[in-house]
């Protein structure tokens, strides 16, 4: 059976081999089918696993307040314009929730940074210094600033490294310099870990940590004292995000005196919403790509039938004398399937081929990361074979029910 | 002990449309192991019929053919293919080696059927090329090699797994003289040599001289049979 197996795939590839530019024609359908998958999946792995990066690098279970509503498309009407969030509510939620295993604020301006001669429009943030811990951030050099920072609103400062990179020569170091904010002289006690982009595709490593409370005092200006522009939390375990959201809700409702047919003043996200939007992305693309790969298949597998079926026209004759001389009907029926699997799964590999060149290519031209799992390569594999042992089944079967007779006689 | 071929009343009838062709009419026939039989008869007259039926490419609409003991119109497809496979070799008209496919995998194909392993296949194969006198064209296609030549690679094939009966419709009938008695020459060697049978249908005397068994045939019935040598073991020197 082995020596049958291997002479008839001998057979079969020298046949396939004769009749190239008809093979190749035949097999396109695989090809192509194939390698778009092969190609789309790796692009849209890579897309998705640079999405979750992005989505981690906002911390581990945080929960994020603004104050205003979003509205459906999810665009902010006014960031901050509305004053309904401040620090006494932050402080309110952490006593009242313990789901919540810490909260922080921070309220954003954009001003110049004045270092030597050079200087830097860049996001000055004043922050709590729980929103460092709850946020993931950590340092290259130096290290955070403290609650006495806060309390005694000390002139300190943390930068990213894309301030670093632009008000620093390369090689010197930053900790310990001093930096003027509107004139005000900070010192540099630490320097920020890069996060690269967030999933919104703004830098985050372009950023100034100061005490909230020095910010509020000596840089702002504000008129409204403990106002923030975004509250944060963050949760132990993951499951607990919705339930604390739900809890956040009503203590802010109840705090900021809502009855019940107003409706909220602040919006609030989970990390999981956010993954959220880009997993729906991610499904609609692989059902696309499914779609794709079904008709693609289908076409290529039709092309296999139709090409079977004159072959097994042409070579009635063949049929006939396999048949005299002791073919039963599942040497014949072995013969064409193993003719159109090999067929198939020839076209199968080199889709594979130019599928991961495909996806290299665009990551190579267009710089886009792309992943290449085994898993697609191994299921397109697969998947091509199972199309020629359908798409063979019925040519197979014609073949070895023809009459041996009828057959030798064939013209 | 049973004889190799045994039909009995046999009939063998092709519906075409609403008419019925009635190929083969009740004809019985016994044929012994190491005969050398030539079946003649006019065109139409129902010999290939026979032949495909002896050959267990067919089985006989009524009547009762035996082969070797074994009831033939029982048998399923595959238990035929079997049959042919174990005990029966063809030679064509026209030859009939599979195209694009060297003289040596052409005579391999019925041990390939077999299960034989490559090896085994090969040197089986190229013994019986040998055999034909076709040593050293192993690896030549078919369309390399002359009528006579092709013919003696469908010997090969059939020969090959050692039958006990061989058939042969016409298998001159493409050949000029001196392919067509090499042809022969070879059979006759199979038959005396190796005992092996061999039914032969020809429309040439000189081919059926070759021959110790002349059966004729008329609208799918006997008309004659007839022995026209001693026995088997005896032959024409030279011929
Ligand atoms: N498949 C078939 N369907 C219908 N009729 C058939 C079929 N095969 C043979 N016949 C008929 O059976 C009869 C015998 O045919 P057969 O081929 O046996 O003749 P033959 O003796 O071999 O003739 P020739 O010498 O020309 O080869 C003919 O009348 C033929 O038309
Ligand atoms: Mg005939």
């Amino acid at each position: 059976m082995a020596a049958f197996v291997w002479l008839t795939i001998m057979t079969a590839l020298r046949i396939l081999g004769r009749n190239r530019m008809r093979a190749g024609l035949t097999m396109l359908g695989i090809v192509i089918g194939v390698a778009a998958v092969i190609a789309m999946v790796s692009i849209g792995e890579g897309a998705k696993r640079a999405v979750q990066a992005q989505i981690a690098t906002m911390g581990t279970n945080v929960i994020i307040i603004f104050p205003g509503v979003t509205s459906a498309s999810g665009v902010r009407g006014s960031q901050g314009s509305a004053i309904t969030l401040t620090v006494s509510d932050a402080l309110e939620l952490k006593k009242r929730i313990p789901l919540l295993v810490d909260t922080g604020w921070s309220r954003r301006d954009v001003l110049q940074i004045v270092y030597g001669n050079k200087n830097w429009n860049g996001p000055i943030y004043g922050i709590s210094p729980s929103y460092l811990t709850i946020r993931d951030w950590s340092f290259t050099s130096g290290g955070p600033f403290t609650q006495t920072d806060l309390d005694s609103a000390a002139r300190v400062a943390l930068i990213g490294q894309t301030i670093v990179d632009n008000l620093f020569e390369p090689g010197e170091e930053p900790v310990g310099a001093v930096i003027r904010i509107k004139n005000v002289p900070f010192r540099i006690i630490g320097v920020l870990a890069p996060k690269g982009q967030s999933s919104q595709g703004t830098d985050q490593d372009d950023v100034i940590f100061i005490p909230f409370s020095t910010a509020e005092r000596k840089v702002f200006g504000t008129s409204f004292i403990g106002s923030v522009a975004a509250m944060f939390g963050s949760t132990d375990q993951v499951e607990d995000l919705p339930m604390a959201a739900e809890q956040i809700r009503e203590v802010l409702r109840a705090r900021h005196r809502l009855q019940a047919e107003q409706g909220d003043d602040f919006t609030i996200k989970t990390q999981v919403d956010i993954g959220k939007v880009q997993e729906g992305t991610s499904e609609t693309l692989t059902m696309m790509l499914f779609a794709i790969a079904s008709v693609s298949l289908l076409v290529g597998g039709i092309g296999i039938m139709n090409i079977l079926l004159v072959s097994v026209t042409e070579r009635t004759r063949e049929i006939g004398v396999r048949m005299a001389v002791g073919a039963k009907r599942y040497h014949i029926v072995m013969q064409f399937l193993i003719e159109a699997m090999t067929l198939s799964l020839v076209g199968g590999v080199l889709g594979i081929v130019l599928g991961v060149a495909g996806a290299k290519l665009t990551t190579l031209i267009a710089g886009w990361p792309t992943i290449i799992s085994g898993n697609v390569i191994v299921i397109s594999f697969f998947f091509s074979l199972v199309v020629g042992l359908f798409f063979g089944l019925y040519p197979a079967n014609k073949a070895a029910r023809l009459n041996p007779i009828e057959a030798l006689r064939y013209e | 002990m049973a004889s190799l071929i045994e039909c009995d009343d046999v009939w063998k009838i092709y519906r075409v449309g609403d008419v019925d062709v009635q190929a083969l009419r009740g004809l019985s026939l016994t044929i012994e192991q190491g005969e050398f039989v030539a079946i003649m008869g006019s065109s139409g007259s129902g010999k290939s019929t026979l032949m495909n039926m002896l050959g267990c490419l067919d089985q006989p609409t009524k009547g009762h053919y035996r082969l070797n003991g074994v009831e033939v119109g029982r048998l399923t497809p595959d238990e035929l293919a079997g049959i042919r496979n174990q005990q029966i070799g063809f030679v064509f008209q026209s030859f009939n080696l599979i195209p694009r496919t060297s003289a040596l995998e052409n005579a391999q194909l019925p041990l390939f059927y077999r299960g034989l392993s490559l090896k085994e296949q090969r040197v089986k194969a190229a013994e019986a090329l040998g055999r034909v006198g076709l040593h050293g064209r192993e690896d030549h296609y078919p369309t390399q090699l002359s009528g006579g030549q092709q013919q003696r690679v469908a010997i090969a094939r059939a020969l090959v797994t050692s039958p006990s009966l061989l058939l042969a419709d016409e298998p001159t009938g493409n050949l000029d003289t001196q392919s067509s008695q090499e042809i022969m020459r070879i059979l006759e060697t199979l038959n005396r040599d190796e005992g092996i049978t061999i039914i032969l249908v020809t429309h040439e005397v000189d081919v059926a001289a070759y021959a110790a068994r002349e059966i004729v045939i008329k609208d799918g019935q006997i008309l004659s049979d007839r022995k026209t040598k001693a026995g088997p073991i005896s032959s024409p020197v030279g011929a």
